[in-house]
């Protein structure tokens, strides 16, 4: 057992009854499951998952957006408002928690827009979406640039004590951009996204959160700078959480040169310093969250030349596995980082009770501890597989992780005292 | 040869092999009849997404002249919006049993990913901001036909570097044969880590000149300055133009060069234009020898000096 919250670590027999955690440690009565060589914890918790239902059923829908969880580990997944219409009201905030109670296999946590249709100049209505349960707002991979528009959501949402999440970038700087700007977009020939169009708007929305006093989540950290900045805020007291995703943490620019689009992101793959950062910012605790940002495109919409491409890679099912097989050192004890960047306990913190502090997730990232709810994760850590796009559970297969090997597989996945995936298998 | 999609994929005995074969090409040029049978029966596809008259005539002569079956596929304002994506009209070609696939594109990468598509072998004829490989040769057979060589050349490449994929190639083939290249132009026109191209970079012209053997002039689009990368075509001209003043600086030997279309009267005078300096005709008529070399390199050319060979048809 490997407990994100404590810290801990122990061999034992968990005892579930009903929903919750009976006992830790105890031997059970009842029917009983060998967990031999796997690792126990709390079930994963992904901060932003793009679920396309409604609108684009063709990319994914929330069962099998929820399926995909479910085998990558997860009982707790963001649902981004990249719906169709854009989950800016009630109404769709609604429908969407409805379809996840009929067909999730995971607790889905909606996020509503900050603005209307997600473009960024009238405030959606938070307060109705609060009402219906949201308790993050994020126009997803828009960014609210107004300082005005910000200032304003971020004091308006302090109503509720939410959260907002603002996508850091800069857009009069990045219009037409494909990629980090650097040495390979020059070689490429294709326009860059600049480091500081994201640290800018980092910059500014610090600021304005410091004075308004509110809460801010940065997502998906990719530059150097970005996590100085967010380090700084915390440390005076800002009121910051912030996240990065597994591809920013592993992959460079220099996978582009064959212009394959599944390394089309947003933000840009950067570069190795990037990385090194990164990394740096989760062992110092800047960084929250681990998100595998899951944005699932159809093969067709891919399958273009890279400037007609959408931007993203799906994540549920290979985020464990590649944070464990990247940034785990195999050898080392589940609370000791060896030659790792981090030890085993950090990095399912960071996939769990982290995300979950982060964004007022109830209910998951827990402690394993005796009437804590039963959302638990057993896993293979030492299985070594190799991802295939085709062999995932997600409806689209643009993964940026195509063909790499990667260490640790979900085995069972339980929500509340239930199996939603039992022996590698999706319930 | 296989596909010819960046000038970086080649070594100097490669592009040394290609411009020799040019030579002896561009002698059919001059005779009566100005064809060669050695890709008879063979069908080449011009597929052009982005217009570019000047390019597609210069391929379709070099075609003709080599005897190949010509299709011109022109797909104008074509996107994933509207009508057939790139992947279906290449899906269609390779069923049609395409041999050589010559893609004009506005989107960087695009025949790199055509390859993944189609076995036919793929000729990127500009591709975006990327490659213009043909125009490199072109421009590299043009300068070793007037200086006799390409290597310990001083060459300058001034203006719109960033946007430039003929820059951008030539750079690349001017360095692999031993050429000193220094741009030159406004740092808002210069690349991003430029300092990972291995070559100088100044803003002043005018410094520069005495030393120079070439100085390859490039097209400063309109709007560049509707964006604001300079704040006038006059200041530009001023600062960056070649006119006749600053040519009369330049050693007696020293070329003038140019990708065309011009803009007379911004990166070069009308004068400078039509004087004895001026290689831009030139360029030109080599560009359908060497376009012709590449294709026969790739298409026909497996039997080793068969170009010597060739008889007209
Ligand atoms: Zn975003």
């Amino acid at each position: 057992m490997v407990d994100p919250v404590r810290g801990t670590t122990q061999t034992g027999n968990v005892v579930v009854e009903g929903e919750t955690i009976r006992s830790v440690g105890e031997e059970s009565a009842g029917l009983r499951i060998e967990c031999e060589g796997l690792v126990c914890t709390s079930g994963l918790v992904d901060l932003s998952s793009h679920l396309r239902q409604p609108g684009r059923e063709d990319s994914e829908i929330i069962a099998t957006g929820t399926a995909a969880a479910a085998a990558g580990g997860y009982t707790a997944v963001s649902a981004m408002p990249t719906t169709e219409p854009a989950m800016d009201h009630a109404g769709i905030v609604e429908q969407v928690l409805r379809l996840a109670r009929e067909t999730g296999r995971c607790d889905v946590f909606p996020v509503g827009a900050i603005t209307k249709g997600r473009a960024g100049h009238e405030l959606a209505e938070m307060g109705a979406m609060h009402e219906a349960g949201v308790r993050t707002f994020s126009d997803a991979h828009h960014a609210v640039v107004s300082s005005q528009v910000m200032r304003r959501a971020l004091i308006y949402a302090r109503t509720w004590d939410a959260i907002v999440a603002n996508h850091p970038e800069d857009t009069s700087l990045t219009e037409g951009a494909q990629m980090h700007e650097g040495a390979m977009s020059s070689r490429l020939g294709l326009k860059g996204s600049p480091r500081e169009a994201e640290e800018i708007i980092v910059a500014r929305d610090l600021i304005l959160a410091e004075r308004a006093g509110a809460r801010l989540h940065v997502p998906h950290l990719s530059t150097r700078r970005a996590v100085e900045l967010v380090r700084d805020a915390k440390a005076r007291g800002v009121r910051v959480t912030c996240d990065v995703t597994p591809h920013h943490l592993v992959l460079d620019d220099s996978n582009l040169v064959d212009y394959d689009t599944r390394f089309k992101v947003v933000p840009p793959l950067r570069t190795p310093d990037d990385i090194a950062a990164l990394r740096e910012g989760l062992q110092d605790g800047t960084i929250d969250a681990i998100t595998s940002d899951h944005a699932p495109h159809p093969p067709d919409d891919k399958d273009h030349e890279w400037s007609y491409a959408p931007a993203g890679t799906v994540g549920l099912e290979t985020t464990l596995s590649v944070v464990l097989a990247e940034l785990v050192d195999p050898d080392a004890c589940p609370d000791t980082r060896g030659n790792g960047t981090l030890s085993m306990a950090e990095a399912l913190a960071l996939l769990s009770s982290g995300p979950a502090r982060a964004r007022d997730i109830e209910g998951h990232g827990r402690p394993i501890a005796a009437g804590e709810p039963a959302n638990l994760l057993l896993f293979d850590p030492g299985v070594i597989w190799q991802v295939v796009g085709d062999e995932l559970r997600t409806r689209s297969r643009n993964t940026a992780f195509e063909g790499h090997e990667v260490r640790g597989r979900a085995v069972h996945t339980v929500l509340r005292g239930k199996f939603t995936l039992n022996d590698g298998k999706v319930v | 040869m296989d596909d010819l999609l960046s000038i970086e994929d080649l070594d100097a005995g490669m592009i040394t092999r290609i411009l020799d074969t040019a030579e002896e090409l561009k002698d059919i040029a001059v005779r009566p009849i100005k064809k060669v049978p050695v890709l008879r029966g063979r069908t080449v596809c011009n597929l052009f997404y982005e217009d570019s008259t000047r390019t597609r005539i210069s391929f379709e002569v070099a075609e003709k002249r080599l005897s190949a079956d010509v299709i011109n596929f022109s797909a104008k304002g074509s996107s994933v919006s509207k009508g057939e994506s790139l992947k279906d009209t290449a899906l269609t070609l390779q069923a049609m049993g395409v041999d050589a696939i010559v893609i004009r594109h506005s989107s960087s990468g695009a025949p790199r990913r055509l390859t993944e598509w189609v076995d036919a072998k793929v000729l990127n004829a500009g591709d975006g901001w990327h490659q213009h490989p043909t125009q490199a040769l072109l421009d590299l057979f043009t300068i070793r036909e007037r200086m006799g060589r390409l290597e310990g050349l001083n060459v300058a490449i001034c203006g719109d570097v960033v946007h430039s994929r003929v820059a951008r190639s030539l750079v690349q083939g001017l360095r692999i044969m031993g050429a000193e290249v220094t741009l030159v132009g406004p740092p808002t026109l210069m690349p991003s880590h430029v300092e990972s191209w291995d070559v100088a970079v100044s803003h002043d012209l005018d410094g520069m000149l005495a030393d120079l053997d070439v100085c390859y002039l490039l097209r400063v689009q309109n709007e560049r300055m509707a964006e604001q990368f300079f704040p006038s075509v006059r200041e530009y001209a001023r600062i960056w133009g070649m006119d006749i003043d600053r040519l009369e600086v330049m050693p007696d030997h020293a070329i003038v060069m140019h990708p065309g279309p011009m803009n007379r009267g911004v990166e070069i005078s009308a004068d400078v234009a039509d004087a004895d300096q001026a290689v831009i005709v030139d360029q030109v008529t080599n560009g359908v020898a060497v376009r012709m070399a590449c294709l026969y390199l790739m298409l026909g050319g497996e039997q080793t000096g068969a170009a010597t060979e060739v008889t007209p048809a």
